[in-house]
C-alpha cells in the first residue's frame, strides 16, 4: 500500500484550528498562571474571544464559499455550506456556555469544584476550598468539546469521525465530574456517562469495521457507491450499519440507549449539563444527517425500521418517564429523550426538508435547554446557617417561585413552552419544520405519535409552570429557596429567551440560511 | 389603505404591554388604562364597520398581506367578511364590558394589572383569529391563545382553578396539535410556495376523498373542543365553576366561537365534499349536545355550571345550523353566534355579579332575592329570558333560524333539538324560582341592590338583544353574503359528485 502524503488545504479549517489551538493554549494558561481569581478572568476572556473569532471566521468562510463548499483531504473532511450551518450553532452553544461556566453565586461560589483531584468531604477539598482554588481547567476543556464537535460536523469519513467523537467526549467526561456540590452524583454520572459512552464508542468502530469488510471503504461516499453496487443485503453490512448508528443514537439519547442522559444530566454541574445538552445533540444530529444522507441513503428501506423505532420508543419512554419524575434536572433529561425522538421523526423518507429543518430545531431546542438550566442553576436551596447551598432541584421546591422572582420564572415558562411546541416560541416553528419534512417523506404515522408525545409531554412541562406561577409558597419554608441573580447566568437567560422569542415570532431570516444550507458537497470520485 | 385590522390586533397587545411596563406607583391606574384602550379599540373597530361594504359581505375586506415567513409558506394576512365583522363585534364589545365588570376584583394592584393585561393580549389573539386569512397564522393564534387564557383561569378564581386550567389546557392542546397534522398536511396537498397557506389559495383543491376527510376531521376534531361540543366538552364546565365570572364571560360569549367559526369559515370552505360526508354524524353529535346538555344544565346546583351547560346545548343548536347547509340555518347559527355572546356574557356576569355579593354560586344557598333586591332580579329575568329564546329578544330570532332553516332537511333533528326550547324554560325559569322567589332567607337581607356600574355593563347587552330582537336585519344584513357563498361552495362539490 503507497503512502501518499495527502494535501490538505487549510484555510477552510481555520475556525476549528482555532478553537483546538486556544484549548491548547488555554492548558498552557493553566500551568503559568497561578492566581485562580487571575486565571478565570484570563480564561474567560479568553475563551470568548477565541469562540467569537471562530464564528467571525466560520461566517467569513459562509460568504467565500465557491461551489458548494472545499473537501479538505479529499474523503476525509469536507467543508460545506451545511457544516459551516451547524458549525455556527454549536459556536453560538460554546459562547452561551462559557459564559454560564464562568457565574457564580453573590458568594462568589463558582459552579466547578475546587479541586478536582480532593475526595468528597476530604481535608484536602476543605483546604482547597478555603485557599479559594479553583479548577478553572474548565474553560480549555470547553474548547476542545467545541472544537471537537465542530470537526464532527464535517468530517466524512467513518474513521476520523471516531476520532472527532473522542475529542469532545473525553472533554465531556471530565466536565460532568467536576461539580462543587453533591460530589459524589457528579463522579457516579461522570463514571457513568464514560464507561456507557466508552462501551457506545467500541460498538461504533466495530460497525465500522464491519463496514469496511463489507465495502473496503471507510469514507461516507465511497461507502455510499460501494453500497449501492452490493445487490444482495450483505448481513456484514447491515451488522456494522446498525452498529454505527447505535453509536451515534447513544451520543443523541434515544432510547434504547438513552440510559446515561438521567444521571449524566442531574449529575454534571448545571452549565456543563446547559452545554451538553444543547451541543452534543446538535453535533450527533449534524453527523447522522451527513453519514444518512451522504452514505447510507441507499439503505433507506433497510434502515428506516430502526429509525422509526427508536423516534416511537424516545419519544413515548422519555415523555412517559418524564411525568413521574420529581427532579427538575432529571425531568428535562427524560425530555430531552423525548426531543431525540422528535429529531428523529425528520429524518422518516430522508426528505431535502429535513436537512434545513433539523438545524433549526436544534438551535431552538438547545437555546431553550441553555436557558431552562441557566434558570435552574440560580435557584438554591439556603442551608440553615442562611448562606446559599445547592440547587434547589426538587420540584416542590420551585413552588411559587413565580411571585418570588417573575423574569426569572417567566423566562423559565418560555422555555418549557418552547420545549412544548407552543406557537410564537422558536419550539414551535422547529416543530412545525419537522413534521413537515417527516409528512412530506411519507412518515404521517409518526408525526402522529409525535403529536401524541407532545400533547402528554405539555402536561409535564405545565406541570412546572403551575407550580411556579399558580401555587403559593408553602407555608413555613418561605426562606428555602433562594433566587441568585448572577449577572452572567442573567446574561444568559436574557440572550436564550430572546433568541427562543425571535426565532418563534420572526424565524424568516434564520430558515432560509439553514435552507441555503441544505446541501451536501459529495466528491464523485476521487 | 388604513391597515384597520393590524391595529386592531396590535392595539391591545401594546396595551398590555403598557401595563407590565408600568412603574409600580402608576398601578393603580390599570384600570383606567385598560378600559382606555378597549375604548378606544370599539371606537376604532366602528369606524372600521362603518367603511364596510355590505353589498359584498361575502367577500374579504381591509385586506392586508405580507410576508410573514416565506420559507413556510406563512403569510401575515389579515381581512373580514361578514362573519368575521360580527364576531370581532363581540369581542370588541364584551371585552371592555368584562373589565368594567371585575373593576373591584383585585385589590392587589399586582395582581389586578396581571389580569387586566392578560384580558387584553387575549383579546388580541380573538380580533387576529377572527381576521386570519391564513391558516398557519390562524392555528398559531388559536394555539398561542391557550397561554393568556390558561393563566387567566389558572391564577384568578375559585379552589379548583388549577385544575381547570390544566384541564382547559390539556384538551385544547390536544385538539390544537392533531390540526397541526392537518395544517402541515393540507399545505403540502396546496400550491406551496411563499403564500401558499393562504385560505384562498387552499381553496377549492382536488383532494382525493380520503386525504379530505381525514384532514377534515383534524380540523373538526380541534373546533369541536373549542365549541364544547359533546363529547369533548367536560372542561367547560368546570373551567366555569372555577374562573373568575368575567374570564368565563369572554371565554364562552366570545372565544369557545373560534370552534364555530372555524367549522363555517375553515371545515365547510376548505373541505366542502368531505364537509357533506360528515354533516349526518356531526349533527347526531350537535343534536345530543342540545338535548344532553339542557338536561345537565337542569341537574346542576351550580348556577356557573348550568349557565355552561346551557352554552353547550346552544352551541349544538348552532353547529346544527352550520352543517344544515341551507341558506337560512347558516345565517341563523352565525347570528346566532352573536346573539348567544350577548346573551351568555351577559348571564355569566350576572351570576358573576350575585357570587361576589354571597361568595357562593349555590343555587340552594338563595332564595327569595326578587324583594331584597328587584333591579337585579329583573335584569337577571330579562337575561335569563334571552337565554330561553323568548320572542322580542334576539337569540329568539337565530334559534328559529336556524330550525326554520334546517328542517327541510334534517327534520328529524330540528323536531328532537326544539324540545330543547322546553328544557331552557325549565333550567331558567327553575332557577329564578328558587333563587329570587319565595321568602327572602335573614342572610340575604344584607344583599346590595345592582350597583350603577354593574348596570352600566349589562345594560349595554339588554340594549343590543332588544334592539336585534326587533330589528334583526341589521345584522343579518352582514351574514347573507358570505351565508350563500358558504352554501355554494358545499353545493358546487355535491353536483360535481
Amino acid at each position: 500500500m503507497n503512502f501518499v502524503t495527502p494535501e490538505i488545504a487549510w484555510a477552510p479549517l481555520a475556525p476549528i484550528i482555532i478553537v483546538l489551538g486556544a484549548a491548547a493554549i488555554g492548558v498552557l494558561i493553566e500551568a503559568f498562571v497561578r492566581r485562580p481569581a487571575t486565571r478565570r478572568t484570563i480564561q474567560l476572556g479568553f475563551g470568548l474571544v477565541v469562540l467569537i473569532a471562530a464564528l467571525g471566521t466560520t461566517i467569513a468562510q459562509w460568504a467565500a464559499l465557491e461551489g458548494g463548499g472545499t473537501t479538505v483531504m479529499q474523503f476525509m473532511l469536507t467543508v460545506d455550506r451545511q457544516a459551516l450551518a451547524w458549525q455556527t450553532v454549536i459556536l453560538v452553544f460554546g459562547i452561551l456556555g462559557i459564559i454560564l461556566f464562568a457565574a457564580r453565586t453573590r458568594a462568589g461560589e463558582p459552579a466547578f469544584t475546587a479541586l478536582g483531584s480532593a475526595s468528597p468531604g476530604s481535608l484536602e477539598e476543605t483546604l482547597a476550598r478555603r485557599r479559594g482554588l479553583e479548577v478553572t481547567e474548565v474553560f480549555p476543556l470547553l474548547l476542545f468539546a467545541v472544537g471537537g464537535m465542530m470537526l464532527f460536523t464535517c468530517v466524512t469519513d467513518f474513521v476520523f469521525l471516531f476520532v472527532a467523537l473522542e475529542v469532545f467526549s473525553l472533554a465531556l467526561y471530565i466536565l460532568v465530574a467536576l461539580a462543587r456540590r453533591r460530589r459524589l452524583m457528579s463522579h457516579e454520572a461522570a463514571l457513568k456517562y464514560f464507561l456507557l459512552g466508552a462501551f457506545s464508542s467500541a460498538i461504533y468502530i466495530f460497525g465500522v469495521a464491519l463496514i469496511y469488510g463489507a465495502t473496503t471503504q471507510t469514507s461516507f461516499a465511497p461507502v455510499g457507491r460501494a453500497i449501492d453496487v452490493i445487490s444482495d443485503r450483505d448481513p456484514l453490512l447491515l451488522t456494522g450499519v446498525v452498529l454505527v448508528l447505535v453509536g451515534l443514537l447513544f451520543k443523541l439519547g434515544a432510547v434504547p440507549f438513552h440510559s446515561w442522559t438521567p444521571d449524566a444530566y442531574q449529575g454534571a454541574p448545571t452549565p456543563v449539563t446547559a452545554f451538553m445538552g444543547a451541543a452534543t445533540k446538535a453535533a450527533a444530529t449534524a453527523a447522522l444527517v451527513r453519514i444518512l444522507y451522504t452514505s447510507l441513503y441507499p439503505l433507506e428501506w433497510e434502515i428506516s425500521w430502526m429509525i422509526w423505532a427508536v423516534a416511537c420508543l424516545s419519544m413515548v419512554l422519555g415523555t412517559v418517564l418524564a411525568l413521574v419524575q420529581t427532579n427538575v434536572k432529571r425531568m428535562l433529561a427524560y425530555s430531552s429523550v423525548a426531543h431525540a425522538g422528535f429529531i428523529l421523526v425528520a429524518f422518516a423518507g430522508l426528505t431535502n426538508e429535513a436537512v434545513a429543518a433539523l438545524p433549526f430545531y436544534l438551535l431552538a431546542y438547545g437555546l431553550a435547554t441553555i436557558g431552562a438550566f441557566a434558570v435552574v442553576s440560580q435557584v438554591r436551596e439556603r442551608t440553615e446557617d442562611g448562606s446559599v447551598g445547592a440547587e434547589a432541584v426538587r420540584l416542590g421546591q420551585w413552588a411559587g417561585l413565580g411571585k418570588r422572582s417573575p423574569l426569572l420564572a417567566g423566562a423559565m415558562a418560555l422555555f418549557l413552552l418552547s420545549f412544548a411546541g407552543i406557537p410564537l416560541t422558536a419550539g414551535f416553528i422547529g416543530k412545525f419544520e419537522v413534521f413537515s419534512a417527516a409528512i412530506a417523506g411519507g412518515g404521517w404515522p409518526l408525526v402522529l405519535v409525535a403529536v401524541i408525545a407532545s400533547a402528554v409531554a405539555a402536561f409535564f412541562y405545565v406541570r412546572l409552570v403551575v407550580l411556579m406561577f399558580l401555587t403559593d409558597v408553602p407555608e413555613g419554608i418561605e426562606d428555602a429557596v433562594e433566587v441568585e441573580d448572577s449577572p452572567l447566568a442573567t446574561l444568559v437567560v436574557v440572550v436564550t429567551a430572546a433568541g427562543v422569542i425571535v426565532l418563534g415570532v420572526l424565524p424568516a431570516g434564520v430558515l432560509s440560511v439553514f435552507e441555503s444550507a441544505a446541501q451536501f458537497l459529495v466528491l464523485s470520485n476521487g | 389603505m388604513f391597515p384597520f385590522l393590524t391595529i386592531l390586533v396590535a392595539l391591545p397587545a401594546a396595551g398590555a404591554a403598557l401595563l407590565w411596563a408600568l412603574p409600580a406607583p402608576a398601578r393603580a391606574r390599570s384600570r383606567e388604562i385598560a378600559i382606555g384602550v378597549t375604548g378606544l379599540e370599539l371606537v376604532l373597530f366602528v369606524v372600521m364597520a362603518l367603511q364596510f361594504d355590505k353589498a359584498d359581505a361575502g367577500a374579504f375586506q381591509f385586506s392586508e398581506t405580507y410576508a410573514w415567513i416565506p420559507q413556510i409558506g406563512t403569510s401575515w394576512a389579515l381581512g373580514v367578511n361578514g362573519f368575521g365583522l360580527l364576531l370581532i363585534a363581540l369581542a370588541v364589545i364584551l371585552t371592555p364590558l368584562a373589565i368594567l365588570a371585575a373593576w373591584r376584583e383585585d385589590t392587589d394592584l399586582k395582581a389586578r394589572r396581571d389580569y387586566l393585561a392578560l384580558i387584553l393580549v387575549s383579546l388580541s389573539f380573538m380580533v387576529g383569529i377572527f381576521a386570519a386569512r391564513d391558516v398557519f397564522l390562524f392555528y398559531v393564534l388559536f394555539e398561542a391563545m391557550l397561554i393568556p387564557l390558561y393563566f387567566l383561569i389558572g391564577r384568578f378564581g375559585g379552589l379548583q382553578r388549577r385544575y381547570a386550567a390544566v384541564k382547559f389546557l390539556l384538551f385544547s392542546l390536544a385538539g390544537g396539535l392533531v390540526m397541526l397534522v392537518g395544517v402541515v398536511a393540507l399545505y403540502f396537498q396546496g400550491p406551496g410556495g411563499e403564500d401558499g397557506f393562504l385560505t384562498d389559495r387552499l381553496t377549492g383543491l382536488e383532494l382525493s376523498t380520503t386525504t379530505e376527510r381525514l384532514l377534515f376531521l383534524s380540523f373538526f376534531l380541534a373546533f369541536a373542543i373549542k365549541a364544547p361540543m359533546v363529547p369533548v366538552h367536560t372542561w367547560l364546565p368546570d373551567v366555569a365553576e372555577s374562573a373568575r365570572p368575567g374570564t368565563t364571560a369572554l371565554l364562552v360569549a366570545v372565544l369557545d366561537k373560534i370552534g364555530t367559526f372555524g367549522m363555517l369559515t375553515l371545515c365547510l370552505v376548505l373541505f366542502p365534499e368531505a364537509s357533506q360526508w360528515a354533516a349526518p354524524g356531526v349533527i347526531v353529535f350537535a343534536v345530543i349536545s342540545v338535548i344532553y346538555g339542557a338536561l345537565l344544565a337542569i341537574g346542576q346546583k351550580d348556577m356557573l355550571r348550568l349557565v355552561s351547560f346551557t352554552s353547550v346545548s346552544h352551541f349544538g343548536v348552532m353547529i346544527l345550523g352550520i352543517f344544515a347547509f341551507q341558506q337560512t340555518s347558516i345565517e341563523g347559527a352565525a347570528l346566532y353566534m352573536f346573539n348567544h355572546g350577548l346573551s351568555t356574557g351577559a348571564l355569566f356576569l350576572l351570576v358573576g355579579f350575585l357570587v361576589a355579593r354571597t361568595g357562593t354560586a349555590d343555587v340552594d344557598a338563595y332564595g327569595g332575592l326578587q324583594k331584597v333586591v328587584p333591579v337585579f332580579a329583573g335584569y337577571f329575568l330579562v337575561v335569563g329570558l334571552s337565554s330561553l329564546s323568548l320572542p322580542g329578544l334576539s337569540p329568539f330570532i337565530s334559534e328559529i333560524m336556524v330550525f326554520v332553516g334546517a328542517y327541510p332537511v334534517a327534520a328529524v333533528a330540528v323536531i328532537i333539538s326544539a324540545i330543547s326550547v322546553v328544557l331552557a324554560a325549565l333550567y331558567i325559569l327553575l332557577t329564578y324560582k328558587r333563587v329570587f322567589t319565595g321568602p327572602p332567607r335573614e342572610e340575604l337581607a344584607a344583599t346590595r341592590e345592582l350597583t350603577v356600574r354593574e348596570r352600566l355593563v349589562v345594560g349595554p347587552l339588554i340594549a343590543l338583544m332588544l334592539l336585534l330582537g326587533f330589528l334583526p336585519g341589521i345584522a343579518i344584513d352582514y351574514l347573507s353574503a358570505p351565508s350563500a357563498d358558504a352554501v355554494s361552495q358545499v353545493a358546487i362539490e355535491e353536483a360535481g359528485a
